[in-house]
């Protein structure tokens, strides 16, 4: 596969992966206007991951459409990290996850900007406002969740325990990030892993949370070798094309 | 000096007055509490129905076939549950809070739209219910735009703004099935099959059946009677399912030489049993919406207890 | 906890659909924080695009006219007609009047 399809896809499931889960959420949020604020982030998302796997499809031809790419591909072909799989076991999980995932969107954007590659640089300049509005939201999140109740604090506390494992991946630089970057069209994930730290300390000082004592890290995803959560999250997907590969829907 | 009206004949006269002359009454009027009590129920079944309507379509999201189709979705379910924000507003200007509301829907003593208690089976059902449940739900809503109280009519006027585009959504999605392969066809078929009578009951029972139609309309709550209402729908939406070829499963429909249609009897039995809470999706749907409600308790308690912290309130 | 605020305050929300433009009632939202109520105002009131800038209020600050000063606040203004350019009479001809 191009390098340069395979950075886009990196890209792309990301956003669509963690909007999917996003999406799942739907009707069962605490209350109705929290529950219209997800579905507004899942969207924003989406629109990133759409406008993305359209690009991605048109460069390289194999494909027909962006659609084909997400409906189409086996999950080793999924190039996410595996932090976006996680599932919404709660509201806590779900906001830590999100954070989490925001401040490493926003920090990469903001670099992306700077990309040789005008459309990478238009994705970053076009993405970084609606980003920077989910890091609002969820940093506010984050310190009305761990700085409230005693219960919040607990369940937040171990949400950061369970998915800070996954936190490495984002910034795990492959041969695709290192070819990438060389020729100015990729983002140093060093750059953005150091601006990530800054936030993320930042905001668990505001909000009464503490970094896990166990730091181990997991990864794989940005190779294909996903999480158990994986191959449901596209077996739901992918049910329609799948089933009836001829239609058009 | 303050003008005392302790006079109840004349603030009577004057509210009728008002409604006569299409002059809204708005929350810190007057009002018969008979009226008050109507509003109250009416709004605020309006808005469960629009959030438990979130939950037959919600099912279809994370299966949506394509990036625009989920999308669409979403962005729908969004309005759905915008709409029920807006009638909720409404609602508490009457002086009931928007927790109590919850807490008569999850008793039972609040009703929702019958329409939803049925379960969405194959994507086809996503384009029947945009078609069909939110066709009707226009119907009736364009109608309610000129409703006799202030803050009802005007969330009705926000919502039709934003409901057109939820019926192409599904019509959409019906004729590209029906232009699709032949499972395609079969499943829009099915759909119909299944969404046609619950969309007809959703205008309610006869207007003869209809005991509380005189003093709504009196009132100008409603503007138009259940069986207007049902055949309009009827007579704008049968030549919609001709054109891209689905057949309404009605073999009592007849068309009349005035271009309206007779149609087949309703089965008022069910539409009965499934008001009272014995439908295929009724304790699902209240038990859904329960659990998303003492799950989140923990949520809005330590919204509250950080705003107060923080004093940003 | 006071079960009337389990659903956090009652805000009513105001729109300004271009700059200059007065602000409207659009209506209300439930939050626990301005954050939030800001927030899910422009979540709620504003995914079409409907407006350039937005306020929120909790809803109990707001101060309305009860409705027994109605008649007596408000009348007053009728037998003032002369405030209305419609009450004048002028000639015929007369240009940017």
């Amino acid at each position: 596969m191009n390098s340069i399809k395979k950075y886009y896809l990196q890209i792309a499931d990301n956003a669509l992966i963690l909007s999917h889960r996003l999406s799942e959420y739907s009707s069962y949020g605490p209350y109705l206007e929290e529950d219209l604020a997800t579905t507004n982030v899942a969207l924003d998302l989406i629109g990133i991951a759409e406008s993305v796997y359209q690009e991605a499809a048109r460069i390289d031809g194999e494909e027909k459409t962006g659609d084909d790419l997400v409906y189409r591909r086996d999950e080793s072909s999924f190039f996410n990290c595996l932090m976006v799989e996680q599932p919404n076991t709660d509201f806590a999980c779900i906001m830590v996850r999100q954070f989490f995932t925001d401040a490493f969107h926003f920090y990469f954007f903001t670099e992306l900007v700077n990309s040789a590659d005008p459309f990478l640089a238009e994705l970053g300049v076009k993405s970084i406002k609606e980003i920077a509005y989910h890091l609002r939201r969820s940093s506010e999140w984050m310190i009305r969740l761990g700085d409230g109740t005693e219960e919040a604090n607990v369940r937040t506390q171990n949400a950061i325990n369970r998915l800070w494992r996954f936190t490495d991946e984002f910034f795990e630089e492959n041969e695709i990030d290192r070819e990438m970057s060389a020729n100015g069209k990729g983002v140093s994930l060093e750059v953005v892993q150091k601006n990530w730290l800054v936030k993320i300390n930042e905001i668990l000082y505001m909000s009464n949370l503490k970094l896990p004592e166990n730091k181990f890290q997991l990864s794989g995803g940005k190779k294909g070798q996903h999480t158990e959560h994986m191959g449901f999250i596209l077996t739901e997907m992918q049910y329609l094309p799948s089933k009836y590969p001829d239609a058009t829907w | 000096m303050i003008k005392e009206i302790t006079d109840t004949e004349s603030l009577l006269k004057e509210f009728e007055a008002k409604i006569d002359s299409e002059i809204k009454i708005e929350p810190r009027d007057w009002m018969p509490e008979e009226y008050r009590a109507h509003l109250i129920r009416q709004i605020s079944q309006h808005a469960h129905s629009e959030v438990i309507g979130m939950q037959p379509e919600g099912n279809w999201i994370s299966r949506a076939p394509s990036l625009r189709s989920k999308k669409i979705l979403l962005a729908k379910i969004q309005d759905e549950g915008g709409h029920g924000l807006y009638l909720y507003s409404a609602a508490e200007t009457l002086g009931v809070s928007r927790d109590e509301f919850i807490q008569w829907l999850h008793q039972g003593k609040a009703k929702y739209s019958s329409v939803f208690n049925y379960p969405t089976l194959n994507w086809a059902d996503i384009g029947a219910i945009g078609w069909l449940v939110d066709g009707a739900a226009i119907t009736n809503q364009v109608s309610l735009q000129r409703t006799s109280y202030g803050p009802y009519a005007r969330a009705m006027v926000r919502i039709c703004k934003e409901e057109s585009f939820h019926q192409r959504q599904g019509y959409e999605i019906m004729w590209r099935m029906m232009e699709g392969t032949k499972e395609q066809k079969a499943m829009a078929q099915d759909a119909l099959n299944r969404w046609w009578w619950p969309a007809l009951m959703m205008f309610g029972p006869h207007d003869n059946d209809s005991p509380r139609t005189s003093l709504a309309m009196k009132w100008k709550i409603k503007r138009e009677t259940n069986d207007n209402l049902r055949q309009k729908f009827i007579d704008k939406t049968i030549p919609q399912a001709e054109l891209i070829g689905l057949k309404i499963p009605d073999a009592a429909l007849t068309l009349n030489a005035d271009g309206t249609y007779s149609h087949g009897e309703i089965n008022w039995e069910e539409f009965n049993q499934v008001i009272k809470g014995n439908g295929p999706c009724n304790q699902q749907r209240l038990e859904h919406h329960i659990r998303a409600h003492e799950e989140g308790e923990w949520v809005r308690k330590t919204a509250e207890v950080a705003a107060i912290k923080h004093k940003k309130k | 906890m006071n079960s009337t605020e389990n659903q956090g305050q009652l805000w009513e929300v105001f729109i300004q659909s271009k700059p200059g433009l007065p602000f409207k009632h659009a209506g209300s939202v439930h939050a626990f924080d301005k954050d939030l109520a800001i927030e899910n105002a422009r979540d709620v009131y504003t995914r079409r695009n409907e407006g350039t800038s937005l306020w929120v209020v909790p809803s109990k600050e707001i101060v309305a006219v009860d409705i027994r000063e109605a008649s007596y606040f408000f009348e007053s203004a009728d037998d003032k007609i002369y405030r209305h350019p419609t009450f004048y009479e002028m000639p015929e001809g007369v240009k940017n009047m």
